[in-house]
């Protein structure tokens, strides 16, 4: 136990660290990359008198490392300053926006998980026969669609030639559970198959690879139906790998929102990345890179200690 | 001739359709001035002409121009563009990759950890981020994926020229006296090919994805110029009352991707000798 506490403490430690890189990064991306900010902002015309004030009101005068430690400081206390475009806080505008953004992401998890999961275990109990080969050629006609495809050919049939869901995700906080679940299904049904494929493919080899292993061989020699070797002695085994890849699709998934929320216009994190990185607001965009980021790491941080746990050999390396 | 043709024979349904799509594109991007009969943003029509009428066979966009025409060159400019962004990411990760394990010791470390931190940035987020700051034109956007994207392919490239680097024949080189460039090139690369090419192809798939979505966003490749991505975002309106046209490009993207995947799958398993049926 006291071992698994250091591993985890061990890992939380270097995402932190890791974080605290990324936040330099996004925060002096814009001061190393050539170009006045304040300049581009007004415009060529602007006379260097408004490019000074302006510059001082976004404090841009201040040596960087106070800035930074302003900002960095500013987010511990859930301030992450002022948007240019609005003048509100940037706080305000992303709150309800991440709530939503997560949302999306949950539901599409909750759809796609166990399907990839049973279907990749089907694919490698069904190994090499039609329904594996059909398997195979569409997970890999799904990686290769690009988003917005998957999006609007869904939009297509399932909102205008059947109109059974709506083609736009408006939400707002005053609706139901199940309405908003209702609005939603198109984003997340796109998210689903565009993540789909790679936990079924990383299923299927994982349970392949394990059916090489002379205890599986065993248990054949034993008689035990082909169903009962897979779900009882090669599922558990396989469940390291299956886990990690599940915890890094859901890692993708936050990012995958970004395009599939503009495409369904939902009022979520990434479009609004999206418009902000548009009109150039860029403690709007610092602030989401970063959350998009923290977010991102601490999936991965989570496969990383799930694979760990889930395989006691490798708290113990020789 | 022979040769290519024997392995031509022997390669699978889905391989061959892979290979017939690549080569299709390749010859529309090249002769697409010669196949379109109008300019590239030339307005030709009033806006949003249905398919099959007046003579424009899959109609005009939201500007009036020709989408077949802007289809053929969108062929052009986003494979173009996407080509080169993936060899420039081969160029530098490659390069640094088999570099690192190489010379090993601190440059080793140091360009590890960079590539760590690069990494724990989802790509999306971070190409969002530098084009906020820098604004969006064609040579940033090559630069910025490239960059982004050769972590990637520095990761594969030392985690396959790391077995290569200890066997005997790198050694034997080293005692040789030769220099650090003619054991990359002459003795880890050839042996390193393999697996780099087939990650060519995956990447070429994902920067040409990652581009149009870009675009799809309003945020990469801009107009005038036709792309892909691009014309999708314009024409979608058109989607909302039941029209295929603008589904045209985005199907263009996937058709390229899925032909690509098809090669590189079964080249895989030629080279590597994955069998799953062990």
């Amino acid at each position: 136990m006291a071992k698994i506490l250091k591993m985890v403490a061990q890992r939380l430690a270097l995402g932190l660290l890791t974080l605290f890189a990324v936040s330099l990064i996004i925060f002096l991306g814009v001061e190393l990359l050539p170009g006045d900010f304040a300049q581009e902002i007004l415009g060529q015309s602007a006379t260097p008198e408004t490019v000074a004030a302006f510059r001082r009101e976004l404090g841009l005068d201040l040596p960087w490392y106070t800035r930074y430690f302003d900002w960095l400081g500013g987010i511990f206390h859930g301030d992450f300053g002022k948007s240019f475009a609005s003048d509100r806080e940037v706080s305000e505008l992303i709150g309800g926006r991440l709530l939503n953004t997560l949302f999306l992401a949950a539901v599409a998890a909750v759809i796609s998980v166990p399907i990839a999961v049973a279907l990749g275990v089907l694919a490698a109990l069904y190994r090499n026969t039609l329904f594996d080969r059909t398997i195979n050629v569409f997970t890999l006609t799904s990686i290769s669609f690009p988003d917005f495809f998957v999006a609007y050919i869904l939009i297509l049939f399932l909102s205008v030639s059947w109109n059974i869901f709506p083609s736009i995700s408006n939400v707002s906080s005053d609706l139901g559970f199940w309405e908003h679940v209702y609005r939603v299904i198109l984003p997340a049904l796109t998210l689903t198959l565009v993540i789909i494929a790679h936990m079924m493919r990383m299923t299927r080899a994982s349970i392949i690879n394990l059916l090489a292993s002379p205890y599986i061989e065993m248990a054949m020699l034993k008689g035990i139906s082909r169903s009962r070797i897979v779900t009882h002695h090669a599922l558990p085994n396989a469940l390291a790998p299956i886990i990690n890849v599940i915890v890094i699709n859901l890692a993708f998934l936050v990012v995958g929102v970004v395009v599939v929320e503009v495409v369904f216009v939902y009022p979520g994190l990434g479009q609004l990345l999206v418009d902000s990185v548009a009109k150039r607001d860029m403690p709007v965009v610092q602030a989401s890179c970063l959350i998009f980021a923290a977010t991102y790491i601490l999936l991965n941080l989570t496969a990383d200690v799930l694979s760990k746990l889930t395989n006691p050999r490798l708290l113990h390396p020789k | 001739m022979a040769r290519i043709w024997k392995l031509l024979k022997s390669a699978p349904p889905t391989a061959l359709f892979g290979l017939i799509v690549i080569v299709a594109y390749i010859l529309i991007a090249i002769f697409g001035p010669i196949l379109t009969p109008y300019g590239e943003s030339e307005i030709v029509g009033t806006q949003f002409i249905p398919r099959g009428e007046q003579g424009f066979i899959l109609g005009t966009d939201n500007l009036g121009r020709d989408m077949l025409t802007r289809l053929i060159y969108g062929a052009r400019n986003t494979i173009g563009i996407a080509f080169v962004t993936t060899c420039l990411a081969f160029l530098i990760g490659g390069v640094l990759g088999l570099m690192a394990t190489t010379l090993g010791g601190w440059v080793d470390q140091l360009l590890g950890r960079l590539v760590d931190v690069l990494m724990a940035i989802p790509i999306l987020i971070f190409a969002l981020l530098i084009l906020t700051i820098t604004g969006t034109s064609v040579p940033v956007l090559i630069l910025v994926i490239a960059v982004l994207d050769s972590t990637r392919v520095f990761r594969l490239a030392r985690a396959v020229s790391m077995n290569i680097v200890v066997l005997d024949f790198v050694e034997a080189a080293r005692l040789r006296g030769e220099g650090t460039s003619w054991i990359i090139t002459r003795e880890i690369l050839p042996n390193a090919l393999p697996p780099l090419v087939a990650e060519f192809g995956l990447r070429f798939c994902f920067v040409f994805l990652f581009i149009s979505a870009l675009s799809f966003l309003g945020l990469g490749i801009q107009p005038p110029t036709a792309d892909w991505g691009s014309m999708v975002r314009d024409n979608a309106t058109l989607i909302t009352y039941g029209e295929i046209t603008p589904l045209m490009p985005a199907a263009a993207i996937a058709l390229l991707t899925v032909g690509v995947n098809f090669v590189v799958d079964w080249f895989l398993h030629k080279t590597s000798g994955i069998r799953d049926d062990k």
